[in-house]
C-alpha cells in the first residue's frame, strides 16, 4: 500500500519521460499535455493500490498507454502492418554499405548517424504505426526490459519481441527515407526480394 | 576466453560455432540485455572474433542511442503546473478527516 501523501514526491520526476512518450504517440503538443495531466490524476487516486517498492515507473507507464489507447489514439486504423514486413533486418545499416565491406573502427556508417537531427529521429520515430512505435519507445528511448514491455502493455512477451522487430526494421527504412530526402544518403537500390 | 580447453581458442577461431547468421538473429536481443548469461557470452566471444559483426552491432548499439538521446522533449512549464494544480485539487477530496 502506498500513501497518497508522498506520490507527488515520487511520481514528478517521471514527468519528462511520460511527456515524450505521450508526444511521440499523440504527435501532438495539447494532446500530449492533456495524456499526461490524465495520466497523473489517475495514477494519484489508484496509488493507494500501487505497490510500494515495485516499478513505479512501468506503473504509470501502464497507465498512460491506457490513457492513451481509451482517448487520443488516431480513429483511424492504418493499413501498415502488411507492408512492414517486407523490410529486411537491418535495412539502413545493409543500405549504407554495412555487412558487405569489412571494416575497422568507427564506420562510415555510424558517421552518418551524426547528421540526423532531433526533428528528423522524431518524424522518423512518429511515422511508424501506433503498436510498433509504443514498443520502441519503450525499449529504446526509455530502456524497459521485455517483460516490463509485456507488462505495461498486457500482451505475451513473443509480442514484444515481434512488435519491436518489425517497429526497428520499419524505423531504419524511415530513417533512410529521410536521409536521401535531405541528400545524406544514395537513395536504395533494392533487389528484388 | 581461458576455459578448460584453452587449446581450442588458438585452434579455432570460434570454439562455440557461433556463425554470424546466429549471431544478428540475436543482436537486438544481445543489445537489449535480453540474453542470459551464457547466450551473451557466447556472442561477445564470436563478436570478439568477427569484426564485420562487431561492426553491425556498433552501428546498430549507436543508433539505439541516437533514438533514444534525439527523441527526449522537455516538460513545458504549463504541464508542471497543471499537473501540481490538478493533484493539489484531488488530494482535497483525500484529505482524512479531522
Amino acid at each position: 500500500m502506498a500513501d497518497q501523501a508522498t506520490f507527488a514526491d515520487q511520481a514528478m520526476e517521471y514527468m519528462g519521460s511520460l511527456y515524450t512518450a505521450a508526444l511521440r504517440m499523440t504527435r501532438n503538443p495539447s494532446d500530449a499535455e492533456d495524456v499526461v495531466q490524465e495520466t497523473y490524476l489517475k495514477a494519484f487516486r489508484a496509488f493507494g493500490g500501487f505497490e510500494e517498492g515495485t516499478n513505479l515507473k512501468a506503473w504509470l507507464y501502464k497507465i498512460l498507454t491506457n490513457t492513451f489507447i481509451n482517448s487520443y489514439r488516431s480513429r483511424k486504423r492504418r493499413p501498415e502492418q502488411t507492408e512492414l514486413d517486407e523490410v529486411e533486418d537491418l535495412y539502413l545499416y545493409r543500405r549504407l554499405g554495412g555487412l558487405e565491406a569489412v571494416s575497422a573502427s568507427r564506420s562510415a556508417e555510424e558517421e552518418v548517424l551524426d547528421h540526423f537531427t532531433d526533428g528528423d529521429v522524431k518524424a522518423a520515430v512518429e511515422s511508424l504505426p501506433e503498436q510498433f512505435r509504443m514498443a520502441v519507445l519503450l525499449a529504446d528511448v526509455e530502456g524497459f526490459s521485455y517483460k516490463e514491455i509485456a507488462d505495461i502493455l498486457n500482451v505475451p512477451i513473443g509480442t514484444v519481441m515481434s512488435r519491436l522487430h518489425r517497429g526497428r526494421k520499419a524505423l531504419q527504412k524511415a530513417l533512410h527515407d529521410v536521409g536521401v530526402r535531405r541528400g545524406l544518403l544514395e537513395p536504395a537500390v533494392d533487389a528484388p526480394a | 576466453m581461458d576455459d578448460s580447453s584453452g587449446r581450442l581458442v588458438d585452434a579455432d577461431p570460434d570454439p562455440y560455432g557461433t556463425g554470424c547468421r546466429e549471431a544478428l538473429e540475436v543482436l537486438y536481443r544481445y543489445l537489449d540485455g535480453e540474453l542470459d548469461d551464457e547466450r551473451r557470452r557466447i556472442i561477445a566471444y564470436h563478436l570478439e572474433r568477427c569484426s564485420p559483426c562487431l561492426v553491425a552491432f556498433d552501428f546498430e548499439a549507436e543508433l539505439k542511442a541516437v533514438i533514444a538521446h534525439r527523441c527526449r522533449e522537455s516538460v513545458p512549464e504549463s504541464l508542471r503546473l497543471r499537473v501540481a494544480s490538478v493533484l493539489a485539487e484531488a488530494s482535497e477530496g483525500f484529505r482524512p478527516p479531522a
